[in-house]
């Protein structure tokens, strides 16, 4: 497995979706070679600065009016407005 | 992706879930609401329609619930509502997605940009806090700026961690093509967030190293 090949399969290695045998292969040559372990490394922190800037609250009133809805409060109820 | 109004997931029965089910949906599918707010959000890119856009999923959900069996997967089978319910009810107004295409974007394309894989003797590790630099608002700009086949495979695999076989469940397309769209659609947002960064000058403290 040499770099370019390595790099053909870096989604598919973070994701958890090749063989054991192809795995393998690719942490092999991680092992062997600093610059393609550096860039891995690299997408897992794009990754994990990606998702954490991605999330959100659920606005209260969202949350009241689906419980609302499936009928698990009463429609009655007082709601913030 | 036909007219498919309640899904191919059971939840156009219109069986109203019988109410001890009611508990156990709670118990079961709210935790996953604040997840399914922000995979909406990215998908609708409107707040408004964001809030519909959960409510009617859990309301589908709910109603189908009945019919959803137990020991298999709930949150994709949450995911799977929300993006029938998103395609068919929102995307209706446009009549069919957009068929546009991404440019072809390198591998490494922020990391290639930093210095990394081209010294041979990677002496500096570049490293990814310059991408915490950037904004909260920007990095989500960026991600909804993707074309939408894109965007919603990335938002699966990445915010959401599906496997490759979950998503072309979801979204019901051949893995071959979940992966496809993955990977150009990860690649399309790392130049758009590069984009950024070079804009705002949020370059990483190297001695310019590379020109241009």
């Amino acid at each position: 497995m040499d770099c370019q090949e390595t790099h053909l399969r870096v989604y598919e290695y973070l994701d958890g979706e090749l063989t054991v045998w192809k795995r393998r292969a690719i942490a092999r040559h991680l092992d062997e070679c600093p610059p393609c372990a550096e860039g891995f490394t690299f997408e897992i922190d794009l990754r994990r600065v990606i998702v954490s800037k991605c999330t959100e609250d659920v606005p209260a009133e969202l949350k009241i009016r689906i419980a609302k809805a499936l009928g698990l409060v009463d429609a009655g109820e007082p709601g913030p407005d | 992706m036909r007219d498919d109004p309640g899904g191919r997931d059971g939840t156009g029965g219109g069986y109203p879930a019988a109410v001890a089910d009611q508990a156990t949906f709670a118990d079961q599918a709210m935790p996953y609401m604040s997840a399914l707010y922000a995979a909406a959000l990215r998908m609708t890119r409107n707040p408004s329609d964001a809030e519909d856009l959960v409510q009617e999923t859990f309301l589908r959900a709910y109603r189908g619930f009945g019919g959803f069996h137990e020991g298999t997967n709930l949150k994709a089978w949450l995911y799977k509502i929300l993006t029938n319910t998103f395609i068919n009810q929102y995307r209706a107004k446009k009549r069919r997605p957009d068929q546009v295409d991404l440019d072809d974007v390198e591998d490494f394309y922020i990391f290639r940009r930093l210095g990394g894989l081209e010294a041979a003797e990677a002496t500096r590790t570049p490293e990814a806090e310059v991408l915490e630099g950037i904004p909260d608002s920007e990095v989500k700009e960026a991600l909804e700026s993707i074309p939408e086949q894109f965007r919603m495979a990335v938002i699966l695999a990445d915010v959401e961690g599906f496997s490759y076989k979950e998503i072309a469940d979801i979204l019901d397309v051949p893995i071959g093509t979940v992966m496809s769209r993955i990977h150009r659609g990860r690649r399309a947002l790392q130049k758009k967030l590069w984009d950024y960064a070079e804009r705002n000058n949020l370059r990483p403290r190297v001695e310019s190293a590379t020109g241009g």
